[in-house]
């Protein structure tokens, strides 16, 4: 290989890098935290189209003075007098409310109204969805280490484990920056982002092993460097080619794709990253060498 | 790994045509197979309604019918108690120390047992005792409440199907959810709050006499047409079990909505006998603790039917009926979680899904085919036999596509070359120190293939777990992803490397191997 680039150089760079990220993600996520949606958080949402496009955003919020929705937030989606409202009130303890508040609208505003969408959800349901999410992204990691341990070593289930904690934290933690919302579609992106960023790092990891056996006299690094750099361009290849499927979802994919989409543009990113930047240094770390693969071929 | 039986060539192509046969099942219709595509509610457009059942009214209610035989069992067999007071979830009662042991062996009786069922399902008694010195305390068993819980949860769905049909929705679903909770799906509706008012209504009826001071034994209710106070007796004339049929019509005077109904024998009777006696006296008609009408008792009425006036709208009316027909449900229903898509949004997300799926497509496909030219056809070959395969695949399985799964689907397709990228770059590996091109591309797959396996069911554990933790459409997102994975192994495994293998094995000189 000509293109041969020196990544283990920069592991150490890198890794202080991603320690940081992480640490300020954490910092973000324990004292900003996440803006969840009305999945996790309870409440309502509306979609409102508007027939006149005149309707400014101020109106709109004016129409919704009504004391007893509390905190209302309102904010244009998607195409003009198009806006997205959203309120901590259960609308379900009175099965009339909806139909009042749609007739207020109408009225104050004096347009016709299209309510496109209207979700509820109480706060039992929405406390047993955050828990379902958090259970399903724990369970699936698990499921991951698991299986790289049955099919490597520990370290490199370690390592991988690693990367994949690196990738979740720092998404979320960047969602929390931007303060987007967070709801049942993002769990999904995050758990694809596992399962993306495991993917990855397999290919890198197969390639490390192959190599350990095959050289013999070289140091872990240089393995990781030699096999990083004959996947390189199937890394490359592979990343691009999802980011092209989801870069057109987010452009044109609707409104309600684009977190979805924005989250797992964001991961892919991260997770081809710390493939190379992340999962590989821990091997060195927990010195993995031929020995460590010969080890259980030997008992 | 470039041979191939022609058996194996036949059966590959024989699950490719299968595949694209069910996949045309959306777009023509066929009389022999009836499978679809079910659009998810997000894409179609729909209600979808979570309600939950609140049992504790019903375990107080159930407890109240259990006095009566208790204190008869008890005077029977002459067991001293005082103190009899009832709360919320047990009865409690004073029994001294050496009468205990008798009340135990009557109240676990196996046979002729008067107040405690047997429930031979889970070979358990509904009700069970603890002792506190004297004190007795009754209380629900776990398999009592479990049966008691169950029984009103399938009434309920049984209720709520009945008024659901009555409305005439078109294809509802309604499935019970774990053990409190009522599934309701309502395709095709955008405005839901009529059938919330229906679904949330208990619709406890009973035809209660008005009295004239606060007697013992009643309680003050608001006439809902004027908001004046009643005091109604408790005791109960008839109640809407007794009910046989409630239809809305109009007042030959008035010609205002009122609702006629229909009685049973026993409640005719009964009906026909209280209002002999009380001509005069007013007659409350309550719905859910709240005064409908209260007419005065002008004449016996003894023919079984009667009306109901309440200065209704039609639509009132009709809903009053309709409620009073599918009967009361056991136990109070609340709304838990509601999720309403307009079919307008519903479109939209079908367009923009589809056009960022077909971009997305043409995308993926230029950029192979500019990289590995002939074999980057191929790689776009397997890739549209995936899409189609795919497509087959959730047709069979009758799977419900959301938007987000459309967002699986696309995600398929961005990653599904991943696995010929993976041959191909190792091929091309080989290619340099291997003389023989077919044993550079056998070698190849060869190698390839444990690091294709190992990646791809690292993204199936993933899709499963989403599958077995997600709700709604996350759900679909998984079925897209999961299934997704499957035709991506078959088609890169199989299709590709067929292919590859009739051009490698026909083309020695390898014009083609510009990889």
């Amino acid at each position: 290989m000509n293109n041969k680039i020196n990544f283990s150089k920069f592991f150490n760079v890198a890794n202080i890098f991603s320690l940081l990220a992480v640490i300020i993600s954490i910092l973000f996520l324990f004292f900003k935290g996440l803006n969840y949606g009305v999945d996790f958080k309870g409440g309502t949402l509306l979609e409102i189209r508007i027939e006149n496009k005149n309707i400014q955003i101020q109106d709109v919020r004016e129409s919704l003075n009504i004391p007893e929705l509390g905190d209302v937030n309102v904010k244009q989606f998607g195409i003009e007098g198009d806006f997205l409202i959203k309120f901590e009130k259960n609308a379900n303890e009175n099965e009339k409310f909806i139909t009042d508040l749609k007739n207020n609208i109408s009225k104050k505003i004096a347009s016709a109204v299209n309510f496109r969408r209207v979700e509820t959800v109480g706060p039992k349901v929405s406390g047993e969805l955050l828990k379902q999410g958090v259970t399903a992204i724990i369970l699936a990691l698990s499921a991951m280490l698991f299986y790289i341990w049955i099919r490597f070593e520990w370290q490199f289930s370690l390592g991988s484990i690693i990367a994949l904690i690196h990738d979740v934290v720092i998404t979320l933690g960047i969602f929390s920056i931007l303060s987007f919302e967070v709801n049942l579609s993002i769990v999904a992106a995050v758990l694809t982002i596992v399962g993306y960023s495991m993917n990855d790092t397999v290919v890198i990891f197969d390639r490390i092993r192959e190599n350990l056996l095959k050289y013999s006299k070289l140091k872990t690094n240089e393995i990781a460097d030699i096999s990083v750099n004959e996947t390189l361009s199937r890394t490359i290849i592979t990343s691009l080619t999802t980011l092209l499927a989801l870069f057109s979802i987010f452009i044109l994919g609707g409104e309600i794709l684009k977190g979805f989409s924005f989250a797992m543009i964001l991961g892919v990113v991260i997770g081809t990253y710390s493939s190379i930047f992340v999962a590989s240094p821990v091997l060195n770390y927990f010195k993995v060498t031929q020995r460590t693969l010969l080890k259980d071929e030997d008992l | 790994m470039l041979s191939f039986t022609k058996i194996k060539v036949l059966s590959i192509y024989l699950i490719l045509f299968l595949g694209i046969f069910f996949a045309s099942l959306n777009f023509k219709s066929n009389n022999l197979i009836n499978k679809k595509v079910n659009l998810g509610l997000d894409l179609q457009g729909g209600s979808y309604i979570l309600l939950e059942i609140d049992t504790r009214p019903l375990i107080n209610q159930k407890l109240q019918t259990k006095v009566i035989p208790i204190k008869k069992l008890l005077n029977k067999n002459e067991i001293v108690f005082r103190d009899f007071t009832i709360s919320q979830d047990n009865i409690s009662l004073t029994i001294e120390k050496e009468k205990q042991d008798k009340f135990k062996n009557l109240f676990f009786k196996q046979q002729e047992n008067t107040i405690n069922n047997f429930i031979s399902e889970y070979n358990k008694f509904e009700l069970e005792l603890e002792f506190n010195q004297n004190k007795v305390f009754i209380k629900f068993s776990k398999f009592g409440l479990l049966s008691l819980n169950n029984a009103a949860l399938k009434q309920s769905i049984e209720i709520i199907r009945r008024r659901i049909d009555d409305v005439g929705t078109k294809e509802p679903t309604i499935l019970q959810r774990g053990d409190k909770r009522i599934l309701v799906e309502l395709p095709g509706i955008d405005n839901p709050e009529r059938i919330k008012e229906l679904l949330g209504k208990t619709a406890q009826l009973t035809f209660r006499l008005v009295s004239k001071n606060d007697a013992f034994g009643s309680e003050k209710l608001i006439l809902s047409e004027s908001g004046e106070e009643l005091t109604v007796n408790k005791r109960v004339v008839i109640s809407g079990d007794n009910l046989v049929d409630a239809q809305p019509q109009f007042d030959n005077q008035s010609n205002q909505p009122i609702v006629l109904f229909t009685l049973d024998r026993l409640g005719a009777q009964k009906f026909g006998r209280i209002t002999t006696e009380n001509v005069g006296r007013r007659l409350a008609i309550v719905l859910d603790n709240s005064v409908i009408s209260a007419p005065q008792i002008r004449e016996a009425i003894i023919g079984g039917t009667g009306t109901i006036s309440g200065g209704f709208s039609f639509q009132e009316s009709t809903d009053l009926a309709l409620l009073l027909r599918s009967g009361a449900l056991p136990a109070p229903i609340n709304i838990v979680e509601e999720r309403t898509v307009g079919p307008d949004l519903g479109k939209d997300s079908i367009d923009a899904g589809v056009f960022s799926l077909i971009v997305g497509f043409v995308l993926v496909i230029i950029f192979m085919f500019i990289k590995y030219r002939i074999f980057g056809l191929v790689s776009n070959i397997s890739l549209v036999s995936n899409l189609l395969m795919m497509i087959g695949i959730l047709t069979i399985l009758e799977a419900t596509l959301t938007l987000p799964g459309i967002a699986g689907i696309i995600l398929t397709v961005g990653m599904a070359v991943d696995s010929n990228v993976l041959i191909y770059e190792r091929i091309k590996e080989e290619l340099k120190t291997e003389k023989s091109i077919i044993h550079a591309f056998d070698t190849g797959y060869n190698k390839a293939k444990i690091t294709v396996i190992d990646a791809n069911v690292t993204t199936l554990i993933a899709a499963v777990i989403l599958f077995i933790f997600g709700s709604g459409p996350v759900k679909g997102f998984a079925v897209t992803l999961g299934t997704g994975i499957v035709t991506t192994l078959f088609s890169a495994y199989f299709i590709a490397r067929h292919l590859t293998s009739v051009i490698v094995l026909n083309d020695k000189k390898g014009r083609y191997f510009n990889l």
